[in-house]
């Protein structure tokens, strides 16, 4: 059997911890960011690459839920149309609080290259969006990077307050 | 295979599309006896029904019809001189020139290995006699000619919008319809999802694509001068880090400078 040290006064190796239940609670939260499985378009193909083995999002603790009621994060991936543009309504409606979006790639955040009548012209006009990603698609580390700064986020957040309004509630 | 070689020196400055009011020329218009099959199939029709014009353009028959007729001729045409698959149909918008819709039924037959075109014209507002109790591939492209382009089609059992939202305003494939949308599309998800009322709130669609406003930091943030939500710009740099200054909770700290770059795949 393999023999190791802990070092208990060094490299933080004290298996006791001391800090406050915000931050506990919000570490939780930051590092079980489960995201809504909904892909639109193109996006959601590196979406699925983000959540496949090589770029491993479950590292970070995104696991791609199939039920908004069990989901943190949306991920708008892709064109929003506005046959659909209801649908993804609802669907954030169903999202327990706290909830947060990612629009992914241009069409998500203002529309992109669909400048046409059947397209909604960016999604934060009818849900509101945390982090824009830029790119036609974004690549999987863009999306990991964004992941992080929304960890980054979460963890500043206050844990027992009710989430700020934004834009649009 | 090389592709051909071109000159392409001074090829910026140069206008690369020079007629701007390029008109395609017809393709040319062949006599229906000219091709075996196509005269045989061509004789049959004109015995049982009145045909306006008949060509062969790019191999395929081009058969024109009254509008009334399309029914028996399509049954003809599948019962009697074996083209039993019905691969498109659609309309086109002729409404500026003549006020009326162009209708093709694009025909293929499996044994002649043929493909025959026919085509009749409606007035706009008048209708045309459903095919689908023929071919059933006509049942959801005639609920797309009707969604897109507005033509009426009588006696069909489910005429409804295949690709847009029921209650959608307007035939969008129609030439007068505009790309980006009448005022019922610009609003539509508004109004659907909040209401009229937060139309004002909302605001209406930013439709210029190149639109960058570098003093706005409501809509934009600069790479590495990143400042709060409608904050003045400024140009001290700022630098995003992924994690905190004294590190995360329960997480080990990321040590730039002890990272290793590889220069090679393991």
């Amino acid at each position: 059997m393999a023999q190791h040290k802990v070092k208990y006064l060094q490299e933080s190796g004290l298996p006791i911890a001391l800090t406050t239940v915000d931050k506990l609670v919000q570490w939780g939260r930051s590092n079980s960011l489960w995201a809504l499985t909904y892909g639109l378009a193109c996006c959601a193909i590196e979406m699925m690459a983000s959540g496949a083995s090589r770029y491993d999002f479950d590292r970070f603790g995104t696991i791609f839920r199939a039920s908004p009621r069990q989901a943190e994060v949306m991920i708008i991936a892709g064109t929003l149309t506005k046959k659909h543009a209801e649908f993804t309504r609802r669907l954030y409606d169903q999202m327990a609080e706290p909830k947060w979006v990612i629009s992914m790639g241009s069409c998500a955040n203002t529309g992109g290259m669909f400048n046409t009548y059947a397209t909604v012209q960016g999604v934060d006009r009818i849900i509101p969006v945390d982090i824009y990603l830029p790119g036609c698609a974004p690549r999987p580390e863009t999306l990991q990077y964004a992941v992080m700064m929304l960890q980054k986020q979460i963890r500043k957040e206050s844990a027992f307050q009710k989430q700020k309004p934004k834009r649009l509630l | 295979m090389m592709r051909e070689y071109k000159n392409r020196k001074n090829v910026q400055k140069k206008a690369y599309y020079n007629d701007r009011f390029y008109v395609v020329p017809n393709i040319p218009k062949e006599d229906p006896n000219s091709d075996e099959i196509f005269s045989k199939d061509y004789k049959e029709l004109k015995k049982h029904f009145q045909i306006k014009e008949a060509y062969i353009q790019r191999g395929q028959l081009v058969i024109i019809i009254k509008p009334e007729d399309n029914k028996k001729v399509l049954s003809f045409l599948k019962d009697e001189l074996d083209y039993t698959f019905l691969s498109e149909m659609s309309a086109n918008d002729y409404l500026e020139q003549s006020g009326e819709f162009e209708i093709f039924y694009q025909l293929l037959s499996m044994n002649k290995r043929k493909r025959l075109r026919l085509k009749c014209r409606i007035k706009e507002k008048s209708a045309i006699e459903s095919v689908y109790t023929i071919f059933k591939s006509a049942d959801w492209a005639e609920r797309e000619m009707f969604d897109l382009m507005g033509v009426r089609v009588n006696n069909h059992y489910n005429l409804k919008r295949l690709i847009m939202p029921d209650d959608w305003h307007g035939h969008p494939l129609r030439k007068t319809y505009p790309l980006q949308g009448d005022e019922a599309a610009s609003w539509y998800e508004v109004d659907k999802i909040f209401g009229k009322e937060y139309r004002d709130i909302i605001g209406p669609e930013q439709r210029d694509p190149a639109r960058i406003d570098r003093k706005d930091t409501k809509n934009f943030i600069r790479i590495n001068h990143e400042v709060p939500y409608g904050a003045k710009p400024s140009k001290e740099k700022t630098v995003q880090e992924y994690q905190e200054e004294d590190g995360v909770f329960f997480i080990d700290e990321f040590k730039k400078d002890k990272s290793k770059v590889l220069n090679t795949r393991r």
